[in-house]
């Protein structure tokens, strides 16, 4: 009678011992399992040794479910996953299918992957081929860009990652003349660099840019230019003058309404059509121009945002000051609004990256592409899983800094009230 | 006197002069492009219209929900593209809000590791451009299924293969008589919900209404099952040979690799901001409700279910709507992997038959609207629906 008492502060002595060894049994089975392929309960009827480990989890589970039990590890287990049934049976099965994935993943990855090697016979094992990664690398970084001139795209990169570093570093003062150069000195010199055409650097026309440095062109241009562009038209919104309020809510409806792959579509075939016979626009402008309107809408109603959360009072004391408009929204108004949406305007940064990918539609090819090109190669057929999981986790890292870095800039700009 | 009426006058102009600047370089900008229009179509012999669309399209399409070969019009096309993107939207949002909702709850668990795992799977699938999920399983993940010889069989009624999913075919005799039916126990169990919150609020009594709303909805349909000449019978797909190396299924329904690849992507990612949402929604029903609600005697369900649930879904309808946009309008990156969209079909194949750039991308971006416009509207009314009535 005592044996299937309830487990409590009494018979935690018997109790817990019993249910941590069945719960340790339970994994020990599982994990044994998946990573040697051994059953340790092979010698039971087929059904039971199946459920076997859940069963004796379960069990175990239950008899270490003592609350009070004035243990303090076991107090802090049972409260975060061991809280009732359903809850132990969630866990059961969350740690199962853990270990159970672990080595299928590890023998992709790692274990069973090939490193060496600069073609496709070198990749023998069932794993992934990293050799198509290595071998490929350079284009996926610089697309058709051509070797000889890589340096160019390099230096530009390294430009603005030292002006950037060292802008941390300096006096306050001089922090503004670098924020300066970087926006308006800085980018139509880093493009001049790739571009070429001057100074004695060869052409490269835009069609040949690609890979990852593209992506970072293309995001740096677009966040550059649908910033003020999205303040204008958050501002234009909130007019008092119709005709402007009116072709503002016009403007952002329409480009909010419409998906970007349309917008590129558009930039790439209907566009033209409105051009005077014979002129001709870089794709690659055009894609921006495309991408740029695009964001800024979505932008605008994120400042939008920030706007109609400022009290009135704002604006009233910044009038009363004798503030014109242009004035009071420039250094008292957008301040506070824009520290308010930190998070929607870091939102939004992080969806034109990830819009980026799109302008395949166009013809142009950065990342995502590359690998679209290169797993349709001949030589390297049937690469495509080692290729977009490359580029999964190469944009994964960069978005999730972004999102960080936003989270830490929010935190850092709270101002308390 | 006649100063103050110079000022006001003069602050009328004031307003006036960036109104009308705004307007004429809107105007200007836009007779410009016509006339280059104008010019551009003349020099290529084309003249604007939408006449176009009662032509023959000429091309097939290779997953289509209604009726459509070669000889039908780009009307019919247009048609074909609307429906299938409507189509993925659907199930898209289907699937990801149950998803979304099952993740955003995960996360508010007081089981640490559930709540863990639900956190990874929203920081993961939220950092990844959409295009690069679709690309994953439609040429990496669905690639590997086996071929039709020895496709996954569920029961050998269902079997998953690289050219698709084959499901069985519903047959149906009398549907009109079983829909009609649905329909009736739908609106019996809307007026039987009313008549109970009428008892309820006026009464305080308590009518089981979950369980009555579920028999009506078995029972009805039922009811037609046995008596009014309904049947279903199910064409299951069978394995055929065409050659000795080649095989495929008949009968059956296939769902098409890119229709699966793009619901998968769609719905897994509109999941993590739904997720957020509902996570969002019911942190921001503050502590004192539940604890008000359980001073008054509710038990732990009604509790969820008339004083948490209300709350919650007030903050976390106007974001979801969003995301349901957002989702209809994404569903274009079919055109990547190419699942016959609108897009696709309509700004693609068609477009490049027909040169007719200007029509047929502003009848795109005008679907678009319209599609993004009803969505909004019918998320309005519901969000007003819930909203407080303050009495």
């Amino acid at each position: 009678m005592n044996l299937i008492a309830k487990p409590s502060k009494e018979n935690i002595k018997t109790y817990v011992p019993i249910g941590l060894f069945l719960v340790s049994l339970s994994f020990l089975d599982v994990f044994i399992n998946a990573f040697f392929n051994f059953n340790l309960m092979g010698f039971l009827p087929s059904q039971l040794s199946y459920f076997l480990p859940l069963i004796l989890g379960f069990i175990g589970f239950y008899l270490i479910r003592i609350e009070f039990s004035g243990v303090r590890s076991l107090d802090v287990l049972n409260k975060n996953i061991n809280s009732n049934n359903f809850n132990a049976l969630l866990t059961l099965f969350t740690i199962f299918i853990i270990i159970k994935s672990i080595p299928p993943m590890l023998d992709w990855f790692i274990l069973e992957a090939n490193f060496a090697g600069n073609s496709k016979d070198d990749c023998t094992g069932n794993g992934a081929c990293w050799v198509f990664i290595k071998v490929w690398f350079n284009r996926f970084m610089y697309g058709l860009y051509p070797d000889a001139e890589q340096w160019r795209i390099n230096t530009a990169f390294l430009i603005l990652f030292a002006v950037v570093g060292v802008s941390f570093f300096v006096a306050e003062k001089l922090k503004k003349y670098f924020i300066l150069f970087l926006v308006f000195v800085f980018p139509f010199l880093g493009i001049k660099l790739i571009s070429g055409g001057s100074f004695g650097l060869e052409y490269v026309e835009s069609a040949a840019w690609g890979g990852l440095s593209l992506t970072f062109i293309i995001s740096a241009f677009a966040i550059l230019f649908c910033f003020p562009i999205g303040v204008i038209l958050a501002l234009g919104r909130r007019s008092s003058l119709p005709a402007i309020k009116y072709i503002s809510i016009g403007f952002i409806e329409l480009w909010r309404g419409v998906p970007l792959i349309t917008v590129l579509f558009m930039s790439a075939v209907m566009f033209p059509m409105f051009l005077p016979d014979g002129t001709f626009i870089d794709k690659l402008i055009r894609v921006l121009i495309a991408i740029t309107l695009f964001e800024a809408a979505y932008m605008a109603e994120v400042v939008r945002g920030g706007l109609q959360a400022l009290p009135k009072g704002q604006y009233e004391a910044a009038k009363s000051l004798g503030m014109g408009y242009w004035r009071m929204n420039a250094l008292i108004i957008l301040p506070q609004a824009l520290k308010l949406v930190i998070p929607g305007i870091a939102n939004t940064l992080l969806a034109l990256v990830k819009d980026t990918p799109l302008i395949f539609v166009v013809g142009l090819m950065e990342l995502a592409g590359m690998i679209g090109l290169a797993k349709t190669n001949p030589k390297w057929l049937g690469m495509a899983m080692e290729g977009y999981v490359f580029a999964g986790l190469v944009f994964w890292v960069i978005c999730y800094a972004m999102s960080r870095y936003s989270q830490n800039l929010e935190k850092k700009l709270s101002t308390e009230r | 006197m006649n100063l103050k009426k110079l000022n006001i006058e003069n602050k009328k102009i004031r307003n006036l002069i960036p109104q009308a600047l705004t307007v004429l370089a809107l105007l200007s900008v836009i007779i410009y492009f016509a006339t280059n229009a104008q010019i551009n179509m003349g020099n290529r012999g084309i003249s604007f219209g939408f006449g176009f669309l009662n032509q023959e399209a000429s091309f097939d399409i290779t997953f289509s929900m209604i009726e459509y070969d070669g000889s039908h019009s780009y009307g019919r096309a247009f048609l074909v593209g609307l429906l299938n993107t409507i189509l993925v939207s659907v199930i898209g949002i289907f699937f990801a809000t149950i998803l979304g909702v099952i993740v955003g709850i995960s996360r508010l668990s007081d089981n640490y590791l559930i709540a863990k795992v639900a956190e990874w799977y929203v920081e993961i699938f939220r950092n990844i451009p959409l295009i690069l999920q679709i690309f994953f399983w439609y040429f990496a993940a669905l690639r590997a299924l086996p071929l039709p010889e020895n496709g996954i069989s569920f029961n050998d009624i269902s079997f998953l293969t690289i050219k698709g999913w084959y499901v069985p075919k519903f047959i149906w005799t009398n549907f009109n008589i079983f829909l009609l039916s649905i329909i009736a126990a739908l609106i019996a169990i809307y007026f039987l919900n009313s008549y109970a919150t009428k008892q309820r609020e006026q009464f305080g009594k308590q009518i089981p209404t979950t369980i009555i709303s579920l028999a009506t909805l078995i029972l009805i349909p039922l009811f037609t099952f046995l008596f009014l000449g309904v049947s279903l019978s199910f064409e299951y797909p069978v394995l055929k040979q065409l050659s000795p190396t080649v095989f495929t299924y008949a009968g059956g329904v296939s769902i098409i690799p890119e229709l699966i690849a793009l619901a998968l992507a769609l719905s897994m990612y509109t999941a993590t901001f739904i997720a957020e949402n509902v996570r969002a929604g019911i942190l921001g029903v503050g502590k004192g409700q539940k604890e008000a609600a359980a001073s008054i005697g509710l038990n732990k369900n009604q509790i969820l279910k008339l004083v948490v649930m209300p709350q919650a879904l007030r903050i976390i309808i106007p974001p979801t709507t969003n995301q349901y946009l957002n989702l209809t309008k994404n569903s274009s990156l079919a055109a990547a992997i190419a699942y016959p969209d609108i897009v696709l079909v309509f700004a693609g194949t068609a477009l490049m038959q027909t040169g007719r750039a200007i029509e047929i991308i502003s009848i795109t971006m005008l679907t678009y609207l319209t599609l993004s416009i009803s969505i909004s509207i019918f998320m309005n009314w519901y969000n007003k629906k819930m909203a407080i009535k303050e009495k």
